[in-house]
Formats: structure tokens, sequence, C-alpha cells
């Protein structure tokens, strides 16, 4: 048993060194963080499938970006930062000649964890409608991408969505709008936002948090029940939504009148709610459904063909499915814009950086790539490294999400101020001098 | 030469002489280290294996010397990173390694308030009071912004990294050379204290504690130093798990199943080692990571990545399950008994 253990352990030295037997250095490596094990799991499976099968896609069916192919690995992580951090200093130099053009974190709390390392190595963090609201600013932090979607635009677009079924901006004053957050670095990434927005519209912004993991909820929906507030942000993730919803049936405060986040408002958080989550609106910079461009191509190529990495075909289509293939459509523009840039070879962190802050994807590629409605019109710039900051709102039926409006953009101007505020704050404390984009002749 | 030695496990005269050998080449590899091994190895493996081994030698100095059973390493350690996070904050005039220090006793100080109900109750009782520092931690420096700063994401990092006296230690070699020379001392200081009279006091405490007291062991006083010392390591190590190797740490490093894994580690290495500690680090940290590059390199892409890592969990389970029933004890012992039975092969 212990010869066992030595061996392992040596060829776990070997290997880890040894140069490899594949000379295949026309392939992009592209690490993922998964998770499939754990409190999360559930999610996570249907976001790594529908990556892969966009990967794959993209391989096979188009032969690459540009003729450099994807070559994707997965590590487990369980969610838990220690754990990606392990990876990411696993994986940091790269693979078979391609070194690392960008990160995936998938998770909020991995993202704080790397920031600091990313910028020391210049690797690239990607964290599409999560991580640190202030990376926004990308002069203060240039290898961090808090994609598509900051908390803080969550924040304006779920009251822009309230505001709009009381029949305006000013409508809100006089209301109560409470906010039942998981007690963690995510579920109070908004607070800043609505602090600013309630000011501004005058209703009256109640925080309720809710400690990790969330199992239990009685007293948090009881203070709702005396408090009587008339709207409900969500700002939850995993099981405190399910129970979140469950609980505020028994108390009985309406789910149309709860609005929740990005993160919940996924299939595996409304299906074991049941009746308790009909009617529950979510914010969705990424739509659930399957009448979509590249879900038609998807479902031809990948899923008929039983290359695709779903267990169960059924799921196709689901939010988190969607949400992979919004991820992995977004890294691999980015890719096609330095691949145009530099050249069709393997990028490394620092053009992985300018590839994904000259990133655009207008109407038109959108239609060409099949994301129309899926992914919203997106433009980073080195200043912007969110780019968007819009979302549709689905309701769910009982059966399925049904989309109910079109893009509703975010208060950015309202916001800037906020974020730059922070990203100053930061680069004071760390002694970091900001950028100028324009003087960069890269 | 003509002194006889009357130690009671005397050492024949030129096994001395190899193990000061030894020793000699032990460290001259472990200086020389970071220049032979890739960065991933000090960053990922060497360092949170020498911090987690510095914890396994806090709680073991409560649990394996004193026999105090504690689950509230993770809270102690929580506190430490915290302390060290608030003075470098507030105090930045203070070196980084003074701040350590301090940190380490305001560390010591909570685990002896934290400790005060050891001198009523014993064995699994114990247990649930210092659960309750680990959950009262837990909350507390979620509670109060004021621990954290006030940053939205309420983690606390160093804003200068490890730099002192003009040194900066944030690069992996930096980071390397730091905890090493921190857990060399503190592991040298517990060596000392173990062979000395508060040694005595807390082995005495632990075999037979009515005993101790008739014999005129100050049991009160040993318990709550105890604590104390072993607190001050734990925050110790807390600090350096925090800024050394994560960079940046909330309560959620510190939870409940870091409580469990320093626990396991010294359950594993030996209860009442001081080279319990590295066998158990080396045990609980080491060892799912080489399973987890073994299957990587053997079945990525083939096997589902979940089902992977569900049976390295298991695997995990069995060979601890397996260690302990080969030897209760744990690792140190089944080192021992290698020794002796090597020197009865070769009598000197």
């Amino acid at each position: 048993m212990k010869r066992l253990i030595v061996a392992a352990l040596l060829a776990g030295t070997v290997f880890s060194h040894a140069a490899s037997a594949f000379a295949d250095n026309v392939s992009q490596y592209i690490p993922l963080p998964t998770y499939r094990v754990g409190a999360y799991a559930s999610s996570g499976e249907l976001w790594w499938a529908g990556e892969r099968d966009y990967f794959r896609y993209i391989n096979e069916v188009e032969g690459g970006v540009e003729g450099v192919k994807l070559d994707y690995e997965e590590f487990e992580t369980e969610w838990s930062p220690d754990r990606t951090v392990e990876v990411y200093e696993r994986v940091k130099a790269g693979k078979n000649g391609s070194p690392l053009a960008f990160f995936f974190t998938h998770g909020t709390p991995a993202t704080y964890a790397l920031l600091e390392r990313a910028a020391a190595d210049k690797i690239p963090l990607i964290d599409p409608a999560g991580g640190k609201t202030e990376a926004v600013d990308g002069t203060v932090f240039p290898y961090a991408f808090p994609l598509l979607f900051s908390y803080y635009s969550q924040a304006s677009t779920g009251i822009n969505y309230i505001a709009s079924k009381v029949g305006g901006l000013d409508k809100l004053k006089g209301l109560k709008i409470a906010t039942v957050y998981h007690d963690s670095a995510y579920g109070r990434a908004s607070q800043p936002a609505v602090e600013v927005l309630a000011k501004k519209y005058g209703f009256e912004n109640i925080q309720i948090p809710v400690a990790d993991p969330g199992n239990e909820q009685s007293p948090q929906w009881r203070q709702i029940r005396e408090q009587k507030p008339d709207w409900v942000f969500l700002r939850t993730w995993g099981v405190s939504t399910v129970v979140a919803l469950k609980t505020a049936q028994r108390f009985g405060f309406p789910a149309d009148h709860i609005v929740g986040d990005v993160w919940a408002g996924s299939e595996s958080d409304v299906i074991p709610a049941g009746a308790a989550a009909i009617g529950y609106s979510a914010l969705a910079p990424y739509p659930g459904g399957t009448e979509f461009g590249i879900h038609k191509k998807l479902k031809a190529e990948i899923l008929d063909k039983g290359k695709s990495d779903l267990r169960d075909p059924k799921l196709f289509g689901a939010v988190n499915y969607n949400i992979g293939l919004v991820n992995a459509a977004l890294a691999v523009e980015a890719l096609r814009t330095g691949y145009k840039h530099f050249g069709a070879r393997p990028l490394n962190g620092e053009e992985g950086r300018w590839a994904f802050e000259h990133l655009t994807i207008n109407d038109r590629r959108l239609e060409e790539i099949g994301f129309k409605g899926l992914l919203q019109p997106i433009a980073i710039t080195p200043t912007d490294h969110e780019g968007g900051g819009a979302a549709r709102i689905q309701s769910w039926d009982g059966h399925k999400w049904v989309l109910q409006t079109d893009w509703i953009k975010a208060d950015h101007e309202l916001l800037n101020p906020l974020i730059k505020e922070g990203a100053a704050a930061y680069a004071s404390e760390h002694s970091i001098t900001p950028r100028t984009p324009q003087t960069e002749t890269n | 030469m003509a002194e006889l030695d009357l130690r009671a496990t005397a050492e024949p005269a030129d096994l001395v002489g190899l193990k000061a050998i030894g020793l000699a080449v032990v460290t001259a590899l472990a200086l020389a280290a970071p220049f032979f091994v890739s960065e991933y190895w000090i960053n990922a493996i060497i360092v949170p294996f020498l911090i987690l081994s510095l914890a396994g030698l806090g709680l073991n100095l409560l649990t394996g010397y004193a026999g105090q059973l504690s689950l509230g390493a993770g809270a102690f350690m929580m506190v430490g990173a915290y302390a060290t996070f608030a003075l470098q904050l507030r105090m930045p005039e203070l070196p980084l390694p003074f701040a350590l220090i301090v940190a380490g006793l305001i560390a010591g100080a909570v685990g002896l308030v934290f400790g005060l109900p050891s001198t009523r109750i014993k064995g699994f009782y114990l247990i649930v009071s210092t659960l309750a520092a680990q959950f009262f931690f837990e909350w507390l420096f979620l509670k109060f912004p004021w621990f954290y700063n006030g940053n939205s994401s309420a983690t606390i990092a160093l804003s200068r990294g490890l730099s002192f006296f003009g040194l900066d230690a944030n690069g992996p070699h930096g980071r390397y050379y730091f905890t090493l020379g921190i857990v060399t001392l503190l592991t040298f200081l517990s060596f000392n204290l173990i062979r000395g009279q508060t040694g005595r006091n807390w082995m005495a405490i632990r075999d037979m504690d009515t005993a101790a007291a008739v014999i005129g062991v100050p049991v009160l006083r040993a318990k709550l130093q105890a604590f104390a010392v072993s607190s001050f390591i734990l925050g110790i190590a807390g600090a350096l798990w925090a800024f050394a190797y994560l960079g940046s740490a909330s309560v959620q490093s510190f939870g409940l199943h870091r409580s469990y894994q320093v626990l396991f580690i010294i359950i594993i290495g030996g209860l009442g080692t001081i080279r319990g500690a590295y066998l158990g680090a080396a045990f609980v940290s080491l060892l799912p990571l080489a399973l987890d590059w073994l299957f990587q390199y053997l079945f990525s892409g083939q096997v589902d990545a979940g089902l992977l890592q569900n049976i390295q969990k298991a695997i995990f389970g069995i060979l601890i399950i397996w260690f302990l029933i080969r030897e209760p004890e744990g690792l140190s012992r089944l080192l021992a008994i290698r020794r002796t039975a090597s020197r009865r092969l070769f009598p000197s």
C-alpha cells in the first residue's frame, strides 16, 4: 500500500515536469475550474455542458477559431476558492506550448481570491455577471473582467424593472424594497448600488442577510411579513434560493413580487420550489430557452449526434446551459479578435487582455453566430470591462422560463461614479497607478 | 567522553553524530529547495503544507500533549489572521513580524478566554465549548464591518503584502522563506516547551489529571497555559494561511471544515508528538493532491470529472480508516516502530 502511494507521488512529480509527447502547438489551452461535486454541482453541470458543447462545436464544425483549435480541460474545485487557487497555480504556465490567454473563474469568491495573483501574473480573469464590480474600471484592474453585467448593474436593472411594473421611476417613491441576500461577498456586492438608487428614487431599502447555506429562512421571512415590503430583491445562490421561495410562500409573500438576480434564476432554483416559484421573475443576461439560432445549430451537430456533454438532453436550453454557451462564445469571439490582430497562434495573458479589451459584438455578428436575443450587444474597452450592462427579465410559469421584456439597461450614469470611486480607493490602498489606455501602443 | 549519560532514552553515541549530519542535510535541502522546484510546488504544495503543519503543531500541544479536546482551531486561526490585518491596517509602523507576534498574543488571549471552561469540563463536553468559539468568530467577523475595513466582499488582505524591513517577500521565494523561518522557529520553541516543566505538566494532566493535582502540578494554570500557547501558534498559522498562502481570506477559509482538517492532521499524524503534525499535514494536504494529479493524468477526459472526484474522496477516506486500524496512534508511531526495529537490526 505504501509502495503504491509512493509510486503515485513519484508519478505526480515526474509527469508534472515531463515535456509532453504531443507537439501540438496550434491549439489554445483553456483550463476550466469546474464543480461537479458539492452543493452547487447541479447548477454547475449544465454550465460546463454548455461550454464544452460550444467549444466542441467550434473545434469540429468550424475547424477552430481562425484555424486554432481549443484544448479545454476540466479541474474539480467544489466551488471552493482555495481549490480554484490551486488549480490556477497548476495551469498558469500553460500546456503543450500554449500559454494561458485567460482564466475562467466560474465563481465570484474565486475571482476575489485570485485578483491580485492574476494581476501579478498578467492573466485576465473572466467572470461574466460576477466578480468584483470595481473591476469594471479597467484602468485600475487591467486583468479583471466582470463582463456583461456587474452587480451594480443588476441592482439598477432590477429597480428599473420594478419601476416599469409600478408605472414609472417616479412611482418608486415611498415604496419598500427588501433585499434578501446570501451573507457572502457575492450577496453583499450590490448593496452600495441599491443604497444610491434608494436615495435617488426615494424608496426604503431594507437589507436582510441569510447565513450560508441558507437552509432555514423563517426568521428572515417573518421579518418581511412584519415590515411588509412591496417588492423583494433576491440575491441568493444555490439552495438558499429554493428555500427563500418556499418560505416566502409559507409566509404569504406573493412570488410575482420577488425579483431574483442572475444567479438566482435558473431551473435548479425554481423546479425544487415547485408551485412556490410560479410567477417568480429573474434577471436574465443569459435567458433560458432553445429558440435561439445557436441552439438549432448545436442540436443538429452536437446534441442529436450524441456528442453533447449533457447528462439529460431534456435540459438543453436550461438557463445554466445557456450561461455556459454565452461564456464560451465570449471567449471564442475574444480569441478571434486577438488572432486577427496578433496572428492565428495561441495567445498569452497580455495578448488575451488586449483581445478582451477590444471585443465588440454587434447585432449583425450576434445574428451570424446565432446568439441574437441570447447575448446582448457588447463593446468592451480598456476603461469599461463590463461592456453591456443590460438584462432581460424572465418569469417562471411552472414549466419553463418565459421572457417578459427586451434588454433593460442599467443606469450607468448613476453607477459609473460609484465604480470609479471604489476603484480609486482600491488603487490608493494598493499603490496602483491607474493606466492611461490612450497612451498604450498595443 | 567519560560522562555517563543517565537519560532514560540514551542514544548510542555514533547515532548522535548521524543525527547531526541528517539535520544538516535537511536544513541545506530546505534552504535550497526554491531553486530546484517549480513555482507551482512552492505556491500550492510546500507553503500550505508548512502552514498546516504549524497549525497541527499548535493543536497538538493542546490536544496531544495537554489532552484538551478542541474543535476551535479554525476560530483561533481566524483571530490571528484578522488581528494581523487590523494591526497592519491601523498601525502600519509596526513591522510585519512584530505584528504577527502581537496577533499571536491576541489569539492566545482569546484562546485563554475560550479555554476557561476546561477548568470545569473535560473530553467531549469541552469540544462543545470550543465549537462555540468556532461559530462565534464566524459570526463576529462577518457582522461588524470594522474587522474587514468595510470592503464589500468581507475579505481581508494585506495592502502591502508581505513586506517588512525593506524586504519584499511577496514572490514565491519570499513567501517560502518567510513561512519556513516562522515554522522552524515555532517548532523549536514548542520542542523546548515540551521538554521542559510545562510539557511535563501537560502530559501529566493528559494521562491522569487527578494524580497530577495530587503531586502538585498546577492543573488549572497548566490547562489555561496550554490553551494560550496553542492559540498563539494557531493564530500565527492562520495569519500565514491568509497572507502567505492565499493572499486574501475571509471567514469561509477558516470554517468548521478547517477545524476538522487540523484535528484529523494530528490524529493521523500522531497525537502527542511534534513530528506528528508534519506527517499528518503531509498526509492530509499532499495525498489528495497527489491522487488528483494521478487521476487527472490517467483518466482526464475519459471519466466524468464528478465521478473522479468522488472516487478520490472515497480512496482518501479508506486510506484514513486503514491507517488508523493499522496504527491507532498515527503515522509517527509507525515511524517510531520502524526506527526501533532498524535499531534492533543494527545494534551497536
